[in-house]
């Protein structure tokens, strides 16, 4: 059951230029477990659209199934919300976002949802630079049927049920370098003040976006057996670097010393500032990314934050040249070529 | 031997190795007399391979008007060593067999009741041509210039024709007349010419046109107005996305920008290509897809969802031999079960049956009005042989009046004058329920569309009365459907009747072909072609009517029939089978034959299906 939040909220909850407060992009109160990793990221997400003064409404949110695609319940109620097939949200998107280039995408999946029912419908929308949000929800298990391995499990990792996984571990992260998405990011539920920039960067970029966030299972895969507990990911994430997501509309007020900084403009003016970067990584050269990535997973630690972006990406849309207008919003008078077109090609039937 | 003897009403096959050319020279044949005023039907019988293979070509000649197969093979022209043996065979007594006598023909082959008549077609290539590639191509188009002689066509259509054909590839038109010549000269010296069996204009055409099915669906969805099209590559279905492409390249650019006004998406899978269909039509777009068997197959867990959660959605099936792989590249109407009742759990899946280019049309862009006024798949059933072959049509028409229906859509001023909106709340008591589009409205609206049970305002909920509530109407709406699809076609015969035959697409010209045929044995029935499932009114109003119904299909199960019992719940007694599921189209005289097989008072017994029995009994 899903049930609405009350909707008293304190009078002087702080707006933003929209107007709206924070309380305008929430959902229906959850009804994940207590202390679910996925209920932060959600957290996370409706922090970051108010941040950015989002219309709620130009917003669509799509899951496909498990704990982690009934989230957008939970979070930006005035938006349209889509809860699919198992695996296929990636399709519905590329649909949905041929219709209408103009809405932002917010694809929500889990690690069963992503990385194995879903693996090739994911591969294929990064092939295809789709121009959209992919967060996973990566628990390492599949929760609404109660605590089965995952393909992201790493191999060794015991979840509650006891027995360590004999499998390897999909890296979604090195999966879509490799498959060359133009935006890959890792981050951990219980680290907001590093995802939520994730976030609004992943938002203002044209194409692709992966997020891969850990989030733990608290009911199924929390034990010290585990690679997904809360405990195991604090211990052992890694951040590439420090993230300030700088909206177009807002003046740049921090500064940083020179040297430490990096400082990035998006396609749609906002601007990045990544700072204190780690010396091993070109967060904008592919194999840079690459290697760092392996290099932390071989050490056992678990790399967190902008992986790699590709400032230059091109999205579907402009790959399929398709009309500015949203497809969705042409009429007869665009779409119809009339009946003496038709008279014509009969003629050439004969 | 008395030799056939037949003017403007025939059937030529050609045997052919595929990949070597011959299908367009035979067409070049088809659409020569097409152009002389005579109906023609050209049906391509080819392999699931690019090149080597038997391949066949089988060319309906009728100036009664007859398109559909009607069985049996007047002229056999045969290019093809591999399938020769078979190919003789298939010859009627009296008919004619051509073929390349460059070598000498196998004594065994020889029947002495068929007129063998030999062509040296690879000596003269040899003679006139160094390039091998050229001696394979113009082969064919010599046996097609020596066809015009031994028909005693008007050679001067075959010329103008190829210069139709190849306008802006001017080179190629003489090289073509050429070769049409050096078959036509040769029969003219060599050969007593025309054989019994010849042409001649005709006025029988009329404005009727040329096409393909899957050519005609493409240009329906263009003027159906679909903005989005998502497929993954299956024989026979193939060509309608290659169509909608070609000419949307040249019908839907936009004239100030040159940007693109739709999309088209090929995707990993049928799965992917179904769900992004789903995911345009939700957001307001139109948008299709087109797949055979195996990708319906695939489709079926995204058509339950679109079912569900009442998303529009279009589906062009052109069916193939299943199951499995099956015979890809043959015909069949063999997905209607599990296109009816398409995925998991209760759900009815809205059919359209067309049986012409016109009709593949007109549906196909009907497909998108139904879709977004009865928000549910429409799943439209063609076959390969309608799709793939080029069939005799009508003209197509488009009413420069007509609007498209897009269905029950709130804008953001509906929507500001409503207290609280519903999704699935049934305002105008017809079933159907209001939509809106992601993006409407600020803050009135939105809602979660979803596969999981939830009450009318799209609220989750697991409880059995709101789930079953929901489900009810449903069938309402299927009710409500029922008014809205294409109703059936009905001839009457001249005599009363309890007799009937029941036949949907492309049985349906072999169909009134055996009706004639049947007239003549003096069994007089009447007939109906179904055009849409659910089925309406009329169709058990006619069923009921009389005695006995065949239901005329081209699938091993009788699946038509099996849908029409349990919709109606009539037994078997009253309606029989008449079934081809040989891949190739249902031809009239076998259509006729299975009648009289089961006409009370035959003495034939008919076909039954083993019964299997189990150990012990």
């Amino acid at each position: 059951m899903s049930y609405q939040v009350p909707k008293f909220r304190h009078p002087e909850l702080p707006r933003n230029e929209l107007g709206y407060t924070r309380a305008d992009y929430e959902g229906s109160i959850s009804t994940l477990c207590a202390g679910c990793g996925h209920d932060s990221i959600s957290g996370s997400i409706v922090r970051a659209c108010h941040e950015l003064s989002l219309e709620p409404h130009k917003i669509a949110k799509l899951s496909g199934i498990g704990c982690s695609s009934k989230s957008p319940t939970y979070f930006l109620g005035k938006s349209h919300g889509f809860n699919s097939v198992h695996g296929r949200m990636p399709s519905v998107v590329t649909g949905a976002a041929m219709a209408n280039r103009d809405l932002l995408y917010l694809g929500v999946s889990g690690d069963g949802d992503t990385a194995s029912i879903g693996m090739g419908q994911f591969t294929h929308a990064i092939r295809r630079n789709l121009n959209m949000v992919y967060i996973v929800m990566n628990n390492g298990c599949y929760g609404l049927t109660k605590g089965q391995d995952s393909a992201t499990a790493d191999e060794g990792s015991a979840s509650k049920k006891g027995d360590p996984n004999p499998f390897g571990a999909i890296d979604l992260p090195g999966l879509a370098l490799q498959l060359g998405a133009t935006f890959v990011a890792r981050s951990f539920s219980g680290d907001k003040e590093q995802l939520v920039p994730l976030i609004k960067a992943a938002m203002s970029h044209r194409g692709f976006a992966l997020i891969d966030v850990v989030s733990p299972c608290v009911t199924f895969n929390n034990n010290t057996a585990s690679t997904k507990s809360y405990e195991f990911v604090r211990e052992h994430a890694a951040a590439t670097g420090t993230v300030d997501f700088v909206p177009m509309r807002e003046e740049i007020t921090t500064s940083y010393p020179p040297g430490q900084s990096q400082e990035v403009t998006m396609h749609d003016g906002s601007v990045l500032h990544l700072h204190k970067l780690s010396e091993e990584l070109d967060p904008f050269c592919r194999s840079s990314a690459m290697m760092a990535l392996e290099r932390y997973r071989s050490s056992g630690q678990i790399l967190t934050g902008l992986i790699y972006m590709d400032k230059d990406s091109r999205d579907l849309h402009e790959v399929l040249e398709t009309s500015r207008r949203p497809l969705n919003t042409l009429a007869e008078e665009d779409l119809c070529p009339g009946d003496k077109v038709l008279q014509n090609i009969n003629a050439s039937l004969r | 031997m008395k030799s056939l003897e037949a003017v403007n009403e025939f059937v030529i096959k050609f045997a052919n190795v595929n990949g070597t050319g011959s299908a367009s020279a035979n067409n070049l044949f088809a659409k020569a007399l097409f152009r002389m005023g005579l109906p023609v039907s050209p049906k391509n019988i080819f392999p699931s391979n690019i090149q080597g293979l038997p391949t066949w070509y089988e060319v309906r000649v009728s100036e009664k008007g007859y398109l559909g197969r009607r069985g049996g093979v007047d002229i056999m022209v045969s290019v093809n060593p591999q399938s020769m043996p078979q190919d003789i065979k298939e010859v009627e007594p009296g008919g004619y067999f051509i073929y390349d006598d460059t070598k000498p023909l196998d004594l065994r082959l020889i029947r002495n009741d068929v007129n063998i008549i030999g062509l040296p077609l690879t000596r003269i290539c040899n003679e006139q041509y160094d390039d091998p590639r050229q001696r394979q191509l113009f082969k064919n188009v010599i046996y097609v210039g020596a066809l015009a002689a031994l028909l005693d066509m008007d050679f001067a259509v075959l010329t103008q024709l190829v210069g139709d054909q190849f306008k802006g590839k001017e080179k190629l038109v003489l090289p073509n007349i050429h070769a049409l010549e050096l078959g036509h000269q040769y029969v003219k010296s060599n050969l007593q010419c025309p054989i019994g069996i010849t042409v001649r204009a005709s006025d029988q055409v009329g404005d009727k046109i040329l096409l393909d099915g899957n050519t005609a669906l493409g240009l329906g969805a263009i003027y159906g107005g679909a903005t989005v099209a998502a497929w993954y590559p299956i024989t026979p279905s193939t060509s309608v996305v290659d169509a909608f492409e070609k000419y949307a390249k040249r019908l839907r650019i936009d004239p100030g920008t040159g940007a693109r006004n739709y999309a088209i998406v090929q995707a990993e899978d049928e799965l992917a290509a179904m769900g992004m269909v789903i995911g345009a039509s939700w957001n307001g777009a139109r948008a299709f897809t087109a797949t055979s068997g195996p990708g319906l197959s695939l489709m079926s867990e995204f058509l339950g969802l679109a079912y569900f959660a009442e998303i529009p959605t279009v589906l062009f099936d052109v069916q193939r031999a299943g199951p499995s792989t099956g015979m890809p590249t043959r015909t069949q109407q063999s997905d209607v079960l599990s296109a009816a009742y398409a995925s998991h759990g209760d759900t009815k899946q809205v059919l359209l049956f067309p049986a012409t280019p016109k009709e593949c049309f007109d549906m196909g862009a009907a497909s998108f009005d139904l879709a977004e006024r009865l928000q549910t798949p429409i799943i439209l059933m063609t076959d390969l042989d309608l799709g793939m072959n080029d069939n005799m049509s009508e003209p197509l028409h488009w009413d420069d009046e007509r609007r498209y229906d897009r269905g029950k859509v709130l804008s953001a001023e509906d929507l500001d004058k409503i207290e609280r909106y519903g999704r699935y709340l049934d305002v105008d008591g017809d079933a159907i329920c209001y939509r809106t589009y992601p993006g409407t409205h600020p803050e009135k609206g939105a809602f979660f569309t979803r596969g999981t049970s939830r009450d009318e305002y799209a609220v989750y909920t697991e409880r059995g009365e709101e789930y079953e509530k929901n489900m009810h109407r449903l069938m309402a709406k299927w009710e409500t459907i029922k008014e809205y699809v294409p109703k059936p076609e009905v001839v009457r015969s001249k005599q009363a009747t309890d007799t009937a035959l029941l036949y949907y697409g492309t049985s349906e010209e072999s169909s009134r072909e055996a009706m004639d045929y049947l007239a003549e044995d003096g069994i007089h029935v009447n007939a109906m072609r179904v055009r849409a499932f659910p089925f309406n009114d009329e169709v058990e109003a006619f069923l009921h009517e009389h005695e006995r119904v065949f239901v005329i299909e081209q699938n091993r199960d009788a699946q038509l029939r099996t849908l029409l019992m349990a919709e109606f719940e009539l037994g078997p007694d009253k309606l029989k089978s008449v079934l081809c599921f040989d891949g190739t189209p249902i031809s009239a005289r076998n259509i006729r034959k299975q009648i009289l097989m089961q006409m009370p008072g035959h003495n034939v017994t008919p076909l039954r299906r083993e019964r299997v029995v189990g150990n012990g009994e």
